[in-house]
């Protein structure tokens, strides 16, 4: 437990300081952690044993819902925006969520992927309300009323969204260790059980449903105002699939997981479109392959020292 | 029979061509110990299962306490004050022994606050007491998947005794217990039932923890009650002793 405290500080501390040194990166460490946000609330899910390939959906919800509140004047503010961004995804997840909590495995994780393709299609067709494939602009807002040049305006964004992952990621480590969470956990290790305590499988997937929507939609909506532009791309398969990868290359053992994922996949990208920008999603193949066959549990197993392989499964009524 | 907490009426159900329960009904009254005994394929299983939501009978219907449960889901059974374990034990097997009665006693009280960790519930110790209670204190910080099917048997009815039942259905809580702690396992449950004053059902195929533990014998042939009685007269019971025991129950 120390090991772990003493290296989520040391990332922490390591984030606020990297930007002030290498400007470069605001944007890029920006981008991780809104990634990071997405892949917590994949995280989620992937207690209960289920995995969404359509949480793209919830981020573009998101980041469409600021696009559009800041164009039209009505949301000018960043610190109004990200709230009501989240909002929209969130309330987006407790519709979707309503017969999606129905299914398991594979249905679950292909109905979440079919109706992110169909939000995908609608902002592809409906040109003139989505801008189709260009997408839309995203004015930059004011930051608790000043208004920012834009590196003023990259830096604050970066700092309230290292802040809002911090306390995300102690919300839902919180809620882990909780009953609640432990039922999450008990969908996946034994529903019958769980169902013969008196407790609704559905409603404790449910709830965790929304909590991952909403952090995908908090992701969703600062990529948005970082950005400056959103496009249908956001909703696309391959971005709810980037998720997916992350969670699993960062590890699902602790909410620092998801974080550590998002890092090093930008690095991985940042690097492989250098050096390799023909083949740089084979690089991330081979270091997904390397993850899942050497460290089940992420690079979070690594750091945290419990890189063991995953366990049978077992039992049955 | 006056007292009568569970009333299942004339159940019926089909799986394909077997008549899994074919007119089943049982009354139940409180603080009764129920063993139910009949060869394997009887149904023994699908009556529990059809009292405990787990499957919806053709026809028929479970009351209890005056309240027509048949169509209702297993949670919502249980939350009316029917527990149950299994015959294989369905427990959370990468969870702790202590951790799968916090759940229950989450559960039961709806402590559901997501900033309680389970750990510090503040009605924890009850649980500590429970499982010191069925003689399992010493291995409640073990990882339930590390321990033999004996226990694993035992956490199950524990886990289950933890949401406070009135009325617990026990499929062959003996079996996988060593011939040398039955009677102590079965001790230990009848004390604790007693404390509670919760009623039991329970399918046994050991005549011997039947003859002790039981007030009351249902023999279950052909998906229905054939005999009942006291377990002095169903164990002396000549087509019982030939059809049932005799056949290597």
């Amino acid at each position: 437990m120390a090991r772990q405290l003493v290296f989520g500080l040391a990332l922490i501390a390591a984030l606020a300081i990297f930007p002030l040194f290498s400007p470069w990166s605001t944007v890029i460490l920006t981008v991780a952690l809104c990634e990071g946000l997405a892949a917590l609330g994949i995280m989620v899910l992937l207690r209960a044993g289920q995995v969404s390939f359509g949480h793209g959906l919830f981020f573009s919800f998101s980041a469409y819902a600021v696009a559009f509140l800041a164009a039209a004047k009505v949301g000018h503010e960043a610190l109004i925006l990200i709230p009501v961004g989240m909002a929209a995804s969130g309330l987006l997840a407790a519709i979707v969520g309503l017969f999606v909590v129905r299914y398991r495995a594979i249905f679950f994780g292909m109905l979440n992927l079919a109706i992110s393709m169909v939000f995908f299609s609608l902002l592809e067709k409906l040109f003139p309300i989505t801008g189709g494939a260009d997408g839309k602009r995203v004015p930059r807002p004011t930051f608790a009323g000043i208004e920012f040049g834009r590196e003023q305006f990259e830096l604050a964004t970066f700092y309230v969204t290292l802040v809002l992952c911090i306390v995300a990621a102690l919300f839902v480590a919180r809620y882990l260790l909780s009953p609640g969470g432990k039922a999450l956990e008990a969908i996946k290790s034994n529903e019958t059980r769980l169902e013969y305590l008196g407790v609704s499988p559905r409603k404790v997937l449910y709830g965790a449903y929304l909590l991952s929507g909403l952090l995908a939609g908090l992701g969703g909506a600062i990529i948005a105002l970082v950005s400056g532009h959103v496009t249908p791309e956001l909703a696309y398969w391959v971005r709810s699939g980037e998720f997916v990868f992350i969670a699993i290359l960062g590890g699902i053992g602790g909410v620092a997981g998801p974080f550590l994922g998002a890092l090093m996949f930008q690095i991985i990208r940042g690097y492989a479109a250098v050096y390799a920008p023909e083949t740089w999603h084979a690089v991330l193949g081979v270091m997904l392959l390397v993850i899942i066959f050497f460290a089940p549990a992420g690079l979070y197993g690594i750091v945290a020292g419990k890189a063991g392989k995953p366990q049978r499964e077992e039992g049955g009524r | 029979m006056s007292g009568v907490i569970l009333e299942a009426d004339d159940l019926h159900l089909r799986f394909g061509g077997v008549q899994a329960a074919n007119g089943a009904s049982l009354k139940v009254a409180a603080n009764e110990r129920i063993a139910i005994i009949g060869p394997n394929g009887a149904g023994k299983t699908t009556f529990i299962n059809l009292c405990t939501g787990y499957l919806k009978p053709q026809s028929g219907r479970v009351v209890f306490n005056g309240q027509d449960v048949t169509r209702l889901s297993p949670q919502a059974i249980t939350r009316l004050g029917i527990g149950r374990s299994f015959q294989i034990p369905q427990l959370f097997l990468d969870n702790t022994v202590i951790e799968n009665l916090l759940l229950a006693l989450s559960a039961r009280e709806g402590s559901w606050s997501p900033f309680l960790p389970m750990q510090r519930h503040p009605k924890a110790e009850e649980m500590w007491a429970l499982l010191d209670l069925v003689g399992l204190k010493e291995i409640g910080n073990r990882v339930v998947r590390e321990l033999p099917e004996g226990m694993r048997k035992l956490i199950d009815i524990a886990v289950a005794l933890a949401l406070e039942p009135k009325l617990i259905f026990m499929d062959e809580p003996t079996s996988g217990v060593s011939s040398t702690e039955k009677f102590q396992v079965m001790d230990t449950l009848t004390r604790v039932l007693d404390a509670r004053a919760t009623t039991a059902v329970f399918v046994e195929h050991d005549m011997d923890v039947v003859a002790r533990y039981a007030n009351r014998v249902a023999v279950w042939t052909g998906g229905r009650i054939a005999h009942q009685g006291t377990p002095e007269e169903i164990l002396s019971h000549p087509e019982v002793r030939e059809t049932v025991i005799g056949v290597g129950i």
